[in-house]
């Protein structure tokens, strides 16, 4: 989620990287809540390490190699907190911190800080952690809801627990902490739209795209989406400014990308869940997307004087 | 460098330092992944090629000037292939586990860059005894690079150095350090350190310089 | 299985799955010094694609029909590598005569190929053990072996221009200075390599 392209059309200040952030952190206020809600202390302890590591993270890359401080436009906050919910709630305390410092300085700081990052800092994270820590990473519990229980152990709904419509809807399904409530994604998506920080256009195709691909495939196409990351991935992650196309066109073609991706993995690959890897070989073809697909006002110009 | 007088032991050390073939000329990138799994696979990896660098470098500075010019690089690759396929009966007749976890890549030892560069850039043009130290001191470079890489991926990976344990039964290894997304990322790391040092030590020079000449 | 179901399954895996980059290590030479280019890229791996099919197909018939008759197997990669120079020789001067348009797009690749390894990697593993697509065992055949060099080098060309991709894109990064070169385009590659991971098993 980071900004500061130095090429047109995309020229942002650091204010205006602060404000955007800031409205991406309230979109995402209520899937956090939610989650918080849905799998207790444990979960809030997970989003609150990676969050501080991630903005610790920064603040000492930028200290050390004597950068100017830049945690104020919160896009190391944003960063730790999409770690955080892209966790399973019953995460050891080092998982987080790990992987916050993975987004942090492995994936966005090594290329040169916000802007620069070629892969979405948070997913590459998970990628990396999901490898090394298989169990860890997918010891989903059910929802305890301050029920004072204790957790039980369970698979998600993509691995086979069965749960209604209602239940995946709004949020009452084993998961990571913030992919199982759907409501609160769509309100932070509803509100990110009346604030003009992102377009339909990516997240209403990579879902539309999942819908309809999985329908062909014969998988309950409203569970296809309903469940696993995808709603939260379609939202908040291939969203990311900087690692998404540039063109409406390509934009389309990326969502779709993604849609049949997570089809695939989901069907077909060793993994249940593939939002985060189909969401990163997206944002590795975006560079070529920008470069062929370009806004045709633009395009043809250029393409004149080459020819010419 | 060049002004020098090369002697046995400058021709050593270079290819261990300055001219590192690992990290500094970053050659030989396949072996280099495949073979840092671990500590002791990267050694493996490391004594091979150091036996075919040593041998082809010799013969090929033996032969130097009966090779026609034309011919020279597939007589090279010639000259190198035997020693590979030496090497490959030597390690699966005598360490079969060695074997069994390098695969293919002791045969694409042949193809391995740093050796033809060695025979196209020095042996052919240099002494025996010096082609000699240099193929040593290159596959010494590169062995002790790639050991490096391979004590920090087992380390990460599987919590052990050549197979020792070292942080106990609670530590959670990092699987991706071993497998293969890994070893880009410990290569690059590593890399990047190394090249971190030498820009230091570079600047630290030139500095001395830029005051001797004030 | 009907045979074009395999067919397609063996190649997504070989371009996806297993790919020669991201997950064999093969070709690593070409794929991070001849990749700061789309274009240039592009070339590097046609004429890989060409040479891998071409290579794939003469070294399987000669070590089928000539070296294990002979009980000179422990000679293959010797005869392999000749076959591979003598190859990437002939095609150079084949395509100089006959398309010098071509000649100007992949002839400066060319020469560079004998020391790529994914080339003698790739005959190395149509002699080597079988493979299991769509849950069936598959011993190399003809067929097969020339497909796996085929479709083998479709992933490293698909590797090759994803990363020049994203390396044009970087050329303005602010990359620390001990990281440039080498050293990030590895961890770029180490990236790319954890996203194709999900595809693990894909074509199995």
């Amino acid at each position: 989620m980071s900004l500061y392209m130095s090429t047109a059309p995309h020229v942002r200040s650091p204010q205006n990287t602060r404000s955007l952030m800031g409205d991406v952190l309230i979109a995402l206020a209520p899937t956090t809540i939610a989650g918080i809600y849905f799998f207790g202390v444990s979960a809030a302890i997970v989003v609150a390490l990676a969050t501080a590591s991630a903005i610790l993270f920064e603040y000492l890359w930028q200290k050390l190699t004597h950068k100017t401080i830049r945690i104020g436009d919160l896009s190391a906050a944003v960063t730790g907190l999409l770690v955080g919910l892209n966790l399973p709630p019953t995460a050891p305390w080092w998982l987080p911190i790990i992987g916050s410092g993975l987004a942090i300085i492995l994936v966005k700081q090594l290329f040169g800080g916000i802007g620069d990052n070629f892969v979405n800092p948070a997913l590459a994270a998970r990628g990396i952690l999901l490898a090394s820590w298989p169990v860890r990473m997918t010891a989903f519990v059910l929802p305890t809801c301050f029920s004072g229980a204790d957790a039980t152990t369970s698979a998600t709904v993509l691995a086979g627990y069965e749960a209604s419509y209602m239940d995946m809807f709004l949020g009452n399904i084993p998961g990571c902490i913030g992919e199982v409530c759907k409501a609160a994604i769509l309100l932070g998506f509803l509100y990110m739209l009346v604030r003009g920080v992102i377009t339909w256009r990516i997240p209403v195709t990579f879902l539309a795209v999942v819908f309809v691909f999985s329908a062909i495939l014969g998988n309950d196409p409203l569970q296809a989406i309903l469940c696993g990351g995808v709603m939260l991935g379609a939202v908040f992650m291939a969203t990311d400014y900087t690692t998404s196309p540039m063109s409406a066109k390509g934009q389309f073609i990326y969502a779709a990308g993604c849609g049949i991706i997570v089809v695939i993995i989901r069907n077909f690959c060793n993994y249940p869940e593939g939002v985060t890897y189909a969401i990163l070989v997206m944002n590795i073809v975006t560079p070529l997307l920008d470069k062929y697909v370009k806004p045709r006002l633009y395009g043809r110009l250029k393409e004149e004087k080459a020819n010419g | 460098m060049a002004k020098k007088e090369k002697t046995v032991s400058s021709v050593f050390f270079n290819g261990i330092l300055n001219e590192n073939p690992t990290l500094r000329l970053v050659l030989g990138i396949c072996p280099t992944l495949a073979s840092t799994t671990s500590a002791s696979n990267a050694v493996g990896m490391g004594l091979a090629a150091t036996f075919v660098l040593v041998g082809s470098n010799v013969v090929i500075s033996l032969l130097r000037n009966i090779i026609p010019d034309k011919i020279r690089i597939p007589a090279f690759v010639v000259i190198i292939c035997t020693f590979v396929t030496l090497v490959e009966m030597l390690v699966k007749a005598f360490v079969p586990a060695l074997y069994a976890s390098l695969g293919m890549f002791i045969p694409l030892i042949v193809v391995n860059c740093i050796i033809l560069a060695r025979a196209e850039a020095f042996a052919s043009k240099n002494g025996v005894l010096l082609s000699a130290a240099d193929g040593l001191g290159m596959g010494a470079g590169f062995t002790l690079a790639i050991t490096v890489i391979g004590i920090v991926r087992e380390l990460l990976g599987n919590g052990s150095v050549f197979g020792l344990s070292l942080f106990g039964e609670g530590f959670e290894p990092m699987l991706l350090s071993i497998m293969a997304p890994g070893g880009f990322l410990v290569f690059g790391l590593v890399l990047g350190v190394a090249n971190y040092f030498m820009n230091k030590a570079e600047k630290k020079k030139t500095e001395e310089k830029g005051v001797i000449r004030a | 299985m009907s045979g074009i179901a395999k067919v397609l399954l063996f190649m997504v895996n070989c371009v996806l799955t297993n790919n020669f980059i991201f997950s064999r290590y093969l070709g690593n030479c070409p794929f991070l010094g001849v990749s700061n280019k789309v274009e240039t890229a592009t070339g590097m791996g046609l004429a890989v694609t060409f040479v891998m099919g071409l290579a794939s197909l003469f070294t399987y018939l000669i070590y089928t029909y000539i070296l294990v008759p002979l009980g000179l197997s422990y000679l293959s990669t010797i005869v392999f590598i000749l076959v591979i120079a003598s190859l990437v020789q002939i095609v150079e001067m084949f395509i100089k005569k006959s398309s010098p348009s071509l000649y100007k797009a992949l002839g400066i690749y060319l020469p560079l190929i004998t020391t790529n390894c994914a080339v003698l990697g790739v005959c190395l593993l149509n002699i080597g053990s079988p493979i299991t697509i769509g849950g069936e065992v598959l011993e190399f055949n003809l067929l097969y072996s020339v497909l796996n060099g085929i479709f083998g080098a479709l992933g490293f060309l698909l590797a090759i221009v994803l990363m020049a991709g994203v390396r044009e894109r970087l050329e303005t990064s602010k990359i620390p200075d001990c990281l440039k070169g080498f050293s990030s385009s590895l961890i770029i590659a180490g990236l790319m390599s954890v996203a194709f991971m999900g595809f693990a098993g894909l074509g199995a």
